[in-house]
């Protein structure tokens, strides 16, 4: 199946003009992206880049100084986190942030958090439609397990698990928000090369499966290009590049940004 | 030395029917019974006997509109799924034959048996699976549908071969539709003569070859052991083991459908024990290999816990190795005393044991497949779990031999099952003539000749003899026996596995063959040696000088001499007894082709590199010195050499037979 026959559709996040800054270091300056339902959007660059900052700034963590983001239409200067969890966005951590006492049905379901109606008298007591709201719940937090393939780790606590895994329930929680976009911060990171093949199909089968769009960071270049339709590059918060992966891997910028030169 | 049990007369009635037709009288017997569970979205989902009934007929009918026809061979490539289960029986309603693979198989090694047994019908349980056919297909034209149970990874996938399940169930509706009454007809035709499932053995040499299995066999080996074990539709059982092994053919499929219980299918590979702990199941097999495991799990737990817990474990466990056993086997002699202490130590600790193992509720347990240690045997026995032994092969649908109840040892497999005659040939190989008997092998006259003579006898390959009780004792693979001077028989594998048993041998090899004697090379345990000789301040600098200490030498003699006293019970092996023996200076190892990669000893090799060790042992000298060439793991080449002391050992005469 090639990338390009999956439909991938109109623009669905649109960055514009970001800058942001903490002080006088510039993280991002004018930074300006777009991403297409249902495309596999990468994010790359070197260390200090401005990656994490671009996402915590899509994920309404950080409010830039400058610029715009629109989402669906709907057009934003600065929001908080839960408004854009609410959207529809959800995210994935570079150094995870799970409840490590908590078991992974419990972590997973602590993503269905935002489409709880009952409120929290009633789910302590599980009254009527509270019961019933925590088995609808847990069906779609069972889907998630068994898409995940980690059935045999249900009841574990999630600090008792290895790291992959434990990367694993991160981005089922994330997946337990039902997003439309999802952004996955550095899912690779510290894996061997069975895991990262692992996390590459889930990306993948997340995006195929449910159509959900993707953006990542990631380090490993062979990762990047294999999953990703479109790839932005970064470099000292500034946009150095934008394509398909052959187009970045031949842009002459991004050559330099990852080999060393002199600036 | 024959044995035979009669009763045929009833024998060919038990195998009088057709799994289709005992699947229509559970539908009709228990329709709302459960038939299969899985665990799906972690809660166990039923399928009913009726509900399974509708499936095989819709999707019989789905098959027969793809053109399936009477004969014709579907293979199964999955791991336990209700889906796949359906679709045996509805392909054996069609007279068809489903020939079940190994799901973790690589693609290649599915060639030969597509090529051989010309399939154009698979059911496959996933996207992994059907990668695989999809790459094999180019050398298997003939593969024409590919019917695959869960769509997960697949939608985008265009083939015409390709067909899911509910597409197949949507066919079969329509052409049910079409022509009512198709199932009562195919129904009709399908006879116990017809054959009713093909497994591949694994060929160790050779390509595999493909075993055929009537209704009636697999039907009345089925019925035999379900009625000698009291089996009925109440029964819990987890279908764990791959679908390709007939063992799991007949445990989960053929008793299945011949009594009626539940087969509980677990989630995946990973969750097997936790599900095991959630079904209970009632009737249970595992590898000796799985129970190992399992022990091994539970040592290691027990080794971390408290110091007063791991008192009370050892405490109980040491009541339990005496009398758990004898209570098992319904022995009036256990004295009071004992009995309470096993009840209490049944409610502190087994009992617990029991459950988190997940076996509280069984009543039959089967081990087979390798020789069992009588410690990993007992350890189970003496809870209160009632493990037997078995024997039998692919070939004879499984049951041959079954420990009866209260009768169960640890180096037998029991005396033959109801129906199956059992002969010993002058070379001392088990044959055996059984209604259970495969048909023949798939396209393989020659091989089936050779197996199966023309007075009806397989030809096991394995080596045994019946003890003082009826009981079927194998030793060796009959092509290993020889036979020392005086004429006994020599059995090197039995004298071997007894020995490494000891958990401070490693490895052995005997030689006795065309000898006056039997005398062996051993092999110490590093880690289990090195242990016992700290805890006695026994100080050695490596392994040549630990294998040579005196301390080990003597430990390895009383293990020997153990031995000796046991080989000295029984009136066939007493001559085996070990006369004279040597601790190598060094592990055999398969850099050095002393061994198979699979850890066999190369008999061949070992005499050839050791001879002048083999010459020492049998002149009668008590020393010989031996320098070996080895090989490192960097592939280095360096020398060991070392003064070997040869230990004599004390044999034992021969305990009178009773019988």
């Amino acid at each position: 199946m090639s990338q390009h026959e999956k439909g991938i559709g109109d623009v669905i996040l649109d960055v514009k003009n970001i800058s942001l800054r903490f002080g006088g270091v510039n993280a991002l300056s004018d930074i300006s992206f777009n991403v297409r339902e249902h495309e596999i959007r990468a994010i790359i660059g070197p260390n200090g880049a401005g990656k994490s900052s671009m996402l915590n700034c899509i994920n309404g963590v950080y409010i830039p100084q400058e610029g715009s983001i629109t989402f669906r239409g709907q057009t934003f200067s600065h929001m908080n986190s839960r408004q854009v969890a609410v959207m529809g966005v959800a995210r994935t951590f570079q150094n995870l942030a799970l409840f490590k006492g908590m078991n992974v049905i419990d972590n997973i379901m602590s993503g269905r958090n935002l489409k709880m109606k009952s409120n929290i008298f009633q789910q302590a007591i599980r009254i009527g439609p509270a019961a019933r709201e925590e088995a609808e719940h847990r069906a779609v937090v069972e889907n998630i397990i068994d898409f995940l393939e980690i059935q045999a780790h249900r009841k574990t606590p999630v600090g008792r698990l290895p790291y992959g895994l434990q990367k694993r329930v991160d981005l089922g929680r994330a997946l337990a928000m039902e997003p439309q976009v999802l952004l996955l911060d550095e899912p690779m990171a510290g894996m061997n090369v069975e895991e990262k093949q692992d996390m590459s199909r889930f990306v993948l089968d997340v995006n195929d499966e449910f159509g959900t769009t993707i953006v990542l960071i990631e380090h490993d270049m062979s990762v990047v290009m294999d999953i990703s339709d479109r790839v932005v590059v970064l470099d000292y918060g500034k946009k150095i590049g934008d394509g398909t992966p052959s187009e970045v891997r031949n842009n002459q910028d991004v050559i330099n940004a990852y080999l060393g030169t002199s600036h | 030395m024959t044995q035979v049990e009669t009763g045929s007369s009833s024998i060919a009635a038990m195998g009088n029917s057709t799994f289709p037709r005992l699947l229509q009288q559970h539908a009709l017997a228990r329709p709302q019974g459960a038939a299969l569970r899985e665990k799906e979205y972690g809660i166990w989902q039923t399928v009913t006997w009726s509900s399974l009934k509708t499936q095989v007929e819709t999707l019989a009918a789905g098959l027969k509109s793809r053109g399936f026809e009477r004969g014709q061979h579907l293979a199964l490539v999955g791991e336990n799924r209700p889906r796949l289960y359906a679709m045996m029986i509805a392909v054996q309603t069609l007279g068809g034959v489903p020939v079940p693979l190994y799901q973790d198989a690589v693609a290649q090694e599915m060639v030969f048996v597509f090529q051989n047994a010309e399939i154009a019908f698979a059911m496959v349980e996933d996207q992994e699976q059907v990668d695989k056919l999809l790459e094999i297909s180019p050398q298997c034209a003939q593969i024409a549908h590919i019917i695959y149970d869960d769509p997960r990874g697949l939608r985008n996938y265009d083939d015409d071969r390709m067909l899911s399940f509910e597409a197949l169930l949507e066919a079969g509706k329509q052409y049910m539709a079409q022509h009512p009454g198709f199932f009562d007809a195919q129904l009709q035709q399908s006879s116990p003569e017809e054959a009713a499932a093909m497994f591949y053995t694994s060929g160790t040499t050779g390509n595999p070859k493909g075993v055929i299995h009537t209704h009636r066999n697999l039907i009345t080996m089925s019925r035999v052991a379900s009625e000698m074990e009291g089996l009925g539709p109440n029964e819990e059982v987890l279908a764990y083991l791959p679908m390709a092994w007939i063992g799991q053919n007949i445990f989960s499929y053929s008793q299945w459908l011949v009594t009626g219980f539940t087969v509980n299918c677990p989630e995946s590979s990973e969750t097997v024990s936790s599900d095991m702990r959630e079904v209970g199941p009632t009737y249970y097999f595992a590898p000796p290999r799985v129970l190992e495991a399992l022990l091994t799990q539970v040592t290691i737990r027990m080794e971390d816990a408290a110091p007063f817990k791991r008192k009370l474990y050892q405490y109980f466990m040491d009541v339990a190795r005496s009398v758990g056993g004898r209570l098992l086997d319904g022995e009036a002699t256990v004295s009071l005393l004992d009995r309470v202490k096993y009840k209490l130590g049944s409610w502190i600790i087994y009992g617990p044991l029991r459950n988190s193992l997940g076996m509280s509720k069984i009543r039959v347990a089967y081990t087979a497949g390798e020789a069992i240690g009588p410690d990993l045997f007992v350890f189970y026995r003496s809870l209160g779990i009632n493990l037997k032994q078995l024997y039998g092969s692919t070939e004879t649908a499984v049951f041959v031999c079954v420990q009866p109840n209260g009768q169960v040892k640890a180096d037998t497999v029991g005396p033959p099952v109801k129906g199956v005659e059992l002969r010993i040939s002058e070379s001392g190989e088990v044959l055996i003539r059984s209604p259970g008997l495969l048909r023949e092998y798939y396209k393989n006259a020659v091989a089936t000749a050779e197996v199966k003579d023309a007075e009806g006898w397989y030809h096991t390959g394995d080596a045994g003899y019946f003890d003082n009780d009826g009981h079927l004792k194998i030793i060796d693979r009959a092509k290993d026996v020889g036979k020392l001077s005086s004429g006994s028989m020599f059995a090197p594998k039995y004298i071997e596995n007894k020995l490494k048993f000891f958990p401070y041998i490693k490895e052995v090899v005997a030689f006795g063959d065309q000898r006056n004697e039997v005398m062996a090379f051993i092999n110490i345990d590093f880690e289990a040696c090195g242990n016992w000789a700290e805890k006695r301040n026994v100080g050695y600098a490596g392994y040549v000088d630990l294998a040579g200490r005196n301390e080990v030498i003597d430990l390895i003699r009383e293990c020997i001499e153990q031995c000796n006293a046991d080989l000295a019970n029984d009136p066939v092996m007493s001559a085996s007894q070990i006369t004279r023996f040597l601790v190598l200076h060094k592990e055999l190892d398969a850099d050095d082709g002393e061994m198979t990669r699979t850890r066999k000893v190369r008999r061949g090799a070992i005499a050839e590199k050791y001879g002048v060790l083999i010459d020492a042992l049998y002149t009668g000298k008590d020393k010989c010195f031996i320098d070996t060439q080895v090989k490192f793991e960097d592939g280095r080449t360096g020398s060991v050499s070392a003064d070997l002391k040869i230990v004599n050992t004390k044999t034992f005469s021969t305990v009178k037979a009773a019988a």
